[in-house]
């Protein structure tokens, strides 16, 4: 390498509190020139801070900074876009309204009046499209994208404002598999070209694919680095929870028995006029675990909702043990529950908890009904706390506070609090969404024995999850689901990542060149 | 159990720190007004003090201003724990009223109907008006997607418009000029707060506190209750916390807000009850004369609380008697000039409310435990 610095950035003995909470530990992290630098680490575990530190949203409270081997002070993101430092965050930061071009130029318009700019970053941005083979319709409305190539649209936007060095935030989160696999393209292409990218990811097999070296932060701590090349998935794992970490469940095959629910051509339409869920026919048995694999946004949520009487159908309906519905008769959530219809959505923030609330008071949400929980007219807080330690007690929850309140519990706490809620019921059909979306590795594997031990105990369980591992470790029979259509069902021995990620991906016939998912 | 309001402090700093600094400034302020014009601001504030407290009577005119605030300022918290924003309390309670009057009017041409007897029947129809009042713009709210914000002041002025046509052309007692109502029977005007000592053998000066002033404070530990302790009242507040979570948990938002609107409105239309059936003894033009508008202030200051809201209210209703009896010491601090000094307490208590609480937050920062792992 150079004399100048093998070390593209550096971050050294970075230390952050927040009040009592210790977030970065004396952490030294050094990314060498033209890699692919992965960051990986369970929720709270420091790597946000520590990229917001590097991206100039927050100040160390020691530490020093280098960046090609100069001390660099970063106090805004503006400096660190000057330093060549860019970021594509988890969520993008587009404007839907302007075309892909204006994108790029917004904020570095090269004067009063656009004209030349236009023509200038339009030279330019094709020019960088060339190189990395990242190909963009530049005239585009940028809302009318699939997500696969806003993200493009980010990675172009940092790589137009000169960016050395790219931060990606969990950028998989929204892709298919084989929008993975070209993201992975564009990244390896990056690295060919001398730049260099931090990956911050939560999946491991990301990281096995495409990296060159792992750090792994726990509790603040750099507590193991590795080169990727050397080392396995597990060993990442148990690094990451600080014990030997089991990766997945032991799973028997299910025995199916009474159906439970039957949907016949259920068809949900938004308040537009757009068709969201399109003429879904599937069933449901006891003792079944159905998975329904898709990219986040094909009418998985809509399903869900539909099901739980959340959504009003527009045609066609379902059968509920013996209860009918469609777009004459209703089902309300209240209705849903009594028939033994539990529901973890899987925006748990959204709909599941409310975060301003004490735990107890989340804790019998939607059952504030219950007979046992009120004496006469009084609710009877004493018996809600109750319940509340015996749920927490049973799933874990911590800490061991049920008059906490929600929001200061970890995502993974949160989650447990909703799955002990909806299960604990006893409910004969469970629909579960993303039950591990933000959850650290511990918690995964405790959520998904108890989903299987439910399915086990005869409950039929609908199971939504953008993370195709899970559905795959967990159902018996998987659907895919693409552009609000069921395209597929697959039989649990029979499922094959790369053949489903292709019917997500709204390909049909076999992989093709994009050859599958990540691996 | 989950107070609205004081989402980062500590419950001390918000129920009492901030409060006590906006106090604070809105008399720095207030001084510095009355350092402008003249005048010695800690004479000012001596007058203002002793009017409002320093006498039995003084006390009584306090709290029987702080009486109707605390009806305002209910209606106006338990709208903002279902997250609506009821600014109609003044319509909301001229209407009510219009019921209350209605109602011991109709009792008094029945006649000897004895005051505990027309009480709740005249609670009622003051709730209901009031209610009904609030209710429509709750309605268009929560079915036509119109803002509760703008359309209860618009119903502010509608009430004002109809009360005035009523009295004008309608109930005005015949052969007068002044808009005003016939008097109600003696028999319906509920026991003043004198009579009522005095009976007890404590002899105090007359003014006009009345029974009113206790049903305004079982109206807190009702509205306490079924806030805090009742499953509607969790509903509610589900439904101003988080919308879909609501919708989630089976309860209609929609409902909620017609149905919350509605509760809220009632309270406000108890200011009747106060105003005319304890006080006034008929029916007439302006007798909410702003406290619907003031119970906003009394609400925010209160942190929608019924402990707050009571302090606040008696903060308020000494502000009215007290900068009343200041008007009258000084001659150069006009009633517009106590007008003046009330809307710096509101500006401070009201509008700017959370002006301090970015910097309170930082120096009292929550210690949440490591174990919860915020990062």
């Amino acid at each position: 390498m150079s004399q100048i610095s093998a070390w593209a950035i550096e971050l050294v003995g970075i230390d952050k509190r927040f009040g009592p909470v210790h977030a970065n530990r004396d952490v030294t992290l050094r990314i060498a020139q033209g890699t692919i630098h992965g960051l990986v680490g369970e929720n709270g575990a420091g790597k946000s801070t520590l990229m917001s530190i590097l991206y100039g949203f927050y100040q160390a409270d020691s530490g020093e900074i280098r960046v090609r081997g100069e001390t660099a002070r970063i106090r805004t993101p503006s400096d660190a876009l000057g330093l060549g430092i860019g970021m594509v965050h988890q969520h993008f930061m587009l404007v839907d309204d302007f075309t892909v071009l204006e994108n790029l130029m917004l904020g570095a318009e090269g004067g009063a009046l656009l004209k030349g700019g236009i023509a200038k970053a339009r030279a330019e941005v094709e020019r960088l499209e060339r190189t990395y083979n990242l190909n963009v319709p530049l005239d585009a409305r940028v809302g009318d994208l699939p997500v696969g190539l806003q993200q493009r649209v980010e990675i172009l936007k940092a790589l137009y404002r000169g960016a050395e060095v790219l931060i990606l935030d969990e950028p998989t989160a929204v892709l298919s598999p084989p929008e993975v696999a070209d993201l992975f393209r564009i990244l390896r292409a990056l690295r060919e070209q001398g730049r260099t990218i931090l990956l911050i990811t939560h999946k491991l097999k990301e990281i096995m694919a495409v990296t060159d070296a792992v750090s792994v932060l726990r509790q603040g701590r750099v507590v193991a680095e590795f080169r990727t090349a050397e080392t396995t998935e597990t060993e990442i794992a148990s690094a990451m929870v600080g014990r030997r970490a089991e990766l997945s469940v032991a799973r028997t095959p299910g025995t199916p028995g009474e159906e439970l629910l039957r949907a016949d051509g259920l068809t949900v339409t938004d308040a537009l006029g757009v068709d969201r869920l399109k003429a879904a026919s599937f069933h449901l048995r006891r003792g079944e675990i159905v998975g329904v694999a898709g990219v986040a946004g094909n009418g998985q949520s809509e399903l869900l909702e539909a099901l739980a009487g959340m959504v009003p159908v527009s045609s066609g309906g379902f059968t509920l043990k013996d209860r009918k519905v469609d777009s004459g008769n209703r089902l309300t959530p209240a209705e849903a529950r009594a028939l033994g219809l539990a529901h973890v959505p899987e925006d748990r923030l959204k709909l599941a908890v409310v975060k301003a609330f004490p735990a107890f008071e989340n804790a019998m949400l939607g059952y504030h009904g219950d007979a046992e929980l009120a004496k006469g007219p009084r609710l009877d807080w004493r018996a809600v706390v109750a319940r509340t330690a015996g749920l927490m007690e049973r799933f874990d929850v911590r800490p061991r506070q049920p008059a906490l309140r929600t929001s200061l519990f970890s995502g993974g706490n949160q989650q447990k609090l909703v799955m002990a809620r909806e299960m604990e019921r006893d409910p004969d059909v469970l629909l579960v969404g993303q039950p591990t979306r933000g959850v650290d590795i511990g918690a995964i594997e405790f959520i998904h024995k108890r989903l299987l031990e439910m399915r086990d105990r005869g409950k039929a369980i609908l199971l939504v999850s953008a993370e195709l591992d899970e559905i795959m470790a967990l159902s018996d029979r998987i659907l895919v689901m693409c552009g609000g259509e069921i395209v597929g069902e697959v039989a649990a021995g029979e499922a094959d990542e790369a053949r489903i990620g292709c019917m997500m991906a709204g390909l049909t016939g076999p992989a093709a060149e994009n050859g599958g998912a990540a691996a | 159990m989950s107070a609205g309001g004081g989402d980062e402090l500590p419950r001390w700093v918000s129920l009492a720190l901030l409060p006590a600094i906006n106090i604070a400034c809105a008399l720095l302020a207030s001084g510095l007004v009355i350092l402008a014009i003249g005048e010695d601001p800690l004479a000012a504030l001596g007058y203002l003090v002793t009017g409002a407290l320093g006498s039995a009577t003084g006390i009584g005119y306090t709290l029987y201003y702080a009486t109707s605030l605390i009806f305002t300022g209910l209606a106006v918290a338990l709208a903002f724990h279902a997250g609506l924003f009821n600014i109609g309390g003044e319509g909301q309670a001229y209407i009510g009223g219009l019921g209350v009057g209605l109602c011991c009017l109709v009792l008094s041409a029945v006649g000897g109907v004895p005051w505990w007897l027309a009480l709740p029947i005249t609670i009622l129809a003051g709730a209901v008006f009031g209610g009904a009042w609030a209710a429509v713009p709750g309605w268009l709210q929560a079915y036509r997607g119109s803002h509760i914000v703008i359309t209860t002041i618009m119903f502010n002025f509608i009430a004002s418009a109809l009360m005035a046509y009523l009295m004008v052309n309608v109930l005005i007692k015949p052969g007068q000029m002044s808009p005003e109502s016939r008097e109600f029977d003696p028999s319906l005007f509920l026991p003043m707060m004198h009579e009522m000592l005095g009976g007890l053998g404590i002899e105090v000066e007359q003014t006009p506190l009345n029974l009113t002033f206790l049903l305004a404070l079982l109206a807190c530990a009702l509205v306490w209750f079924l806030v805090w302790h009742t499953r509607w009242g969790f509903a509610l507040r589900t439904v101003g916390a988080n919308e879909h979570a609501a919708h989630y948990a089976g309860v209609s938002p929609r409902r909620m807000v017609v149905l919350a609107m509605a509760a809220s409105g009632a309270l406000a239309g108890l200011v009747g009850i106060n105003e005319l059936q304890g006080v006034q003894h008929k029916l007439l033009l302006n007798f909410q004369a702003g406290m619907g508008f003031t119970g906003i202030a009394v609400a925010l200051m209160g942190r929608a609380h019924p402990v707050g809201i009571v302090l606040s209210a008696l903060l308020f209703g000494a502000l009215y008697q007290g900068g009343s009896e200041l008007s009258f010491e000084v001659q150069t601090i006009s009633p517009e000039l106590v007008v003046v000094i009330q809307g710096v307490v509101i500006l401070f208590a009201g509008a700017l409310e959370h002006m301090f609480k970015p910097a309170l937050a930082r120096l009292f920062r929550p210690a949440p435990k490591p174990a919860t792992g915020v990062a």
